[in-house]
């Protein structure tokens, strides 16, 4: 019964982070963050290192966040309740998709020419630019500074009530490093900029531990 | 278009699995490939066909593959080939996935495994951000865009509101600028220009 109630709720959640994306991938962060750590399926640190596995393995991001949150939070409870958990949670982020595009297909041929529909579009576009903005500030004031915000709380609350915050000088220079790199190759394939990350993460964080 | 023998729904399935295994990161970086099977090879669409998806799934909600995949499936075989497409395009990430989430949980306590994911998150912040440069291109680029841009950043960056509101806000401020705001603003713009003239 409980079990039935868990994927109830990863179909639900998902459907809503799929109905309201705009955009896809990246766009789908700021939903993703607002849901899922919420729930406490995952934590941001979670969250943003399933972002840099969606990059390196094949397929959707939506997909692949729907997958590995329905196994996690399904797997509890067992291995097949995890596959379970994210046929549920896929079938949910990909079925606002699925129905909308088929009703379109079917009936409405000058959707996209829509004068509200393109209206709406022109306020939405930028509004989900600075949603995004928000999620990489939020993550980055996580990484940089170890500083993470709690669902209940505001950048305000949550400073004030962190002891001190630190600055992570090491991951610092690897960002540095990083958004140097991706406007000098801009072409490259984020998978190579997530392999050097992940050497120069080796090299300062975790030579220095059996050094 | 030749319609002589109808696509068999396992063709469909087949191009679109192909379709979502051989794209990393998704989105747009599926576009390329979905072009090389769907037009090139199989004919099902065209490239104007392409360019009307590509619009339709940027004004709707969901997943670029999924919608692409819905349509494209739509058009050669009406329902069962949306479903059949869909499916192929979703299962490569589900079953990847699925297996990988298995070892991920192995791994994660691992001392170089965690000391690597310390380096990459440094490098996923800059993904994002490279993300949020590049969506910032498509945008209005005056005051209502950059306004807009500011404002949802600063509410849900600062005071941590919900993100659907702000949407929905959006989408409503969006049409009260293209269909009420700016019809007024070149009326007044343009009487004001024959006033001058008028002089």
């Amino acid at each position: 019964m409980v079990l039935l109630k868990i994927f109830a709720l990863l179909f639900g959640i998902f459907f809503k982070i799929g109905l309201f994306t705009i955009g896809g991938g990246y766009a789908m962060i700021p939903m993703i963050k607002a849901e899922v750590v919420n729930m406490n399926w995952m934590s941001v640190n979670d969250l943003i290192d399933f972002i840099a596995i969606a990059e390196s393995t094949p397929g959707p991001f939506a997909i692949n966040i729907a997958t590995y949150v329905g196994i996690i939070v399904g797997g509890q409870s067992g291995i097949w309740q995890g596959i379970l958990g994210a046929i549920f949670a896929t079938v949910g982020v990909v079925l606002p998709s699925f129905l909308i595009i088929l009703l379109i297909a079917k009936y409405f041929d000058g959707f996209k020419d829509n004068r509200y529909v393109s209206a709406a579009l022109v306020g939405i576009r930028p509004a989900v630019v600075g949603l995004i903005a928000a999620a990489a500030f939020t993550i980055a004031i996580g990484v940089f500074l170890g500083l993470s915000i709690g669902s209940d709380q505001n950048l305000f609350t949550a400073a004030t009530a962190s002891q001190g915050l630190q600055c992570n000088w090491r991951a610092l220079l690897i960002g540095a490093l990083a958004f140097g790199f991706s406007r000098w190759k801009k072409k490259l394939h984020p998978i190579w900029m997530i392999l050097g990350a992940a050497a120069l993460g080796i090299l300062f964080f975790g030579l220095p531990q059996v050094l | 278009m030749s319609q002589d023998k109808p696509t068999s729904l396992w063709t469909l399935f087949f191009s679109f699995f192909k379709i979502g295994a051989f794209t990393f990161g998704g989105g747009y970086a599926m576009i390329p490939i979905i072009e090389k099977e769907a037009i090139e090879k199989q004919h099902w669409i065209t490239d104007s066909d392409m360019l009307d998806i590509i619009a339709i799934a940027e004004s709707t909600p969901g997943v670029l593959a999924v919608n692409t995949a819905t349509f494209v499936g739509y058009k050669v075989r009406r329902f069962w080939g949306s479903l059949v497409a869909t499916l192929g395009v979703v299962l490569p990430a589900f079953v990847v996935i699925s297996i990988l989430s298995y070892c991920i949980a192995q791994v994660r306590d691992n001392l170089w495994v965690a000391a690597a994911f310390e380096g990459i998150r440094a490098a996923v912040v800059v993904l994002i951000l490279n993300a949020v440069f590049k969506l910032a291109k498509g945008c209005e680029k005056n005051w209502f865009g950059y306004t807009l841009i500011g404002v949802s950043f600063l509410l849900v960056a600062l005071l941590n509101l919900p993100v659907i509101p702000v949407i929905l806000g959006a989408a409503v401020l969006g049409i009260l600028y293209v269909l009420f705001l700016l019809p007024r603003l070149r009326k007044a713009q343009r009487a004001h220009q024959e006033e001058k003239e008028g002089k």
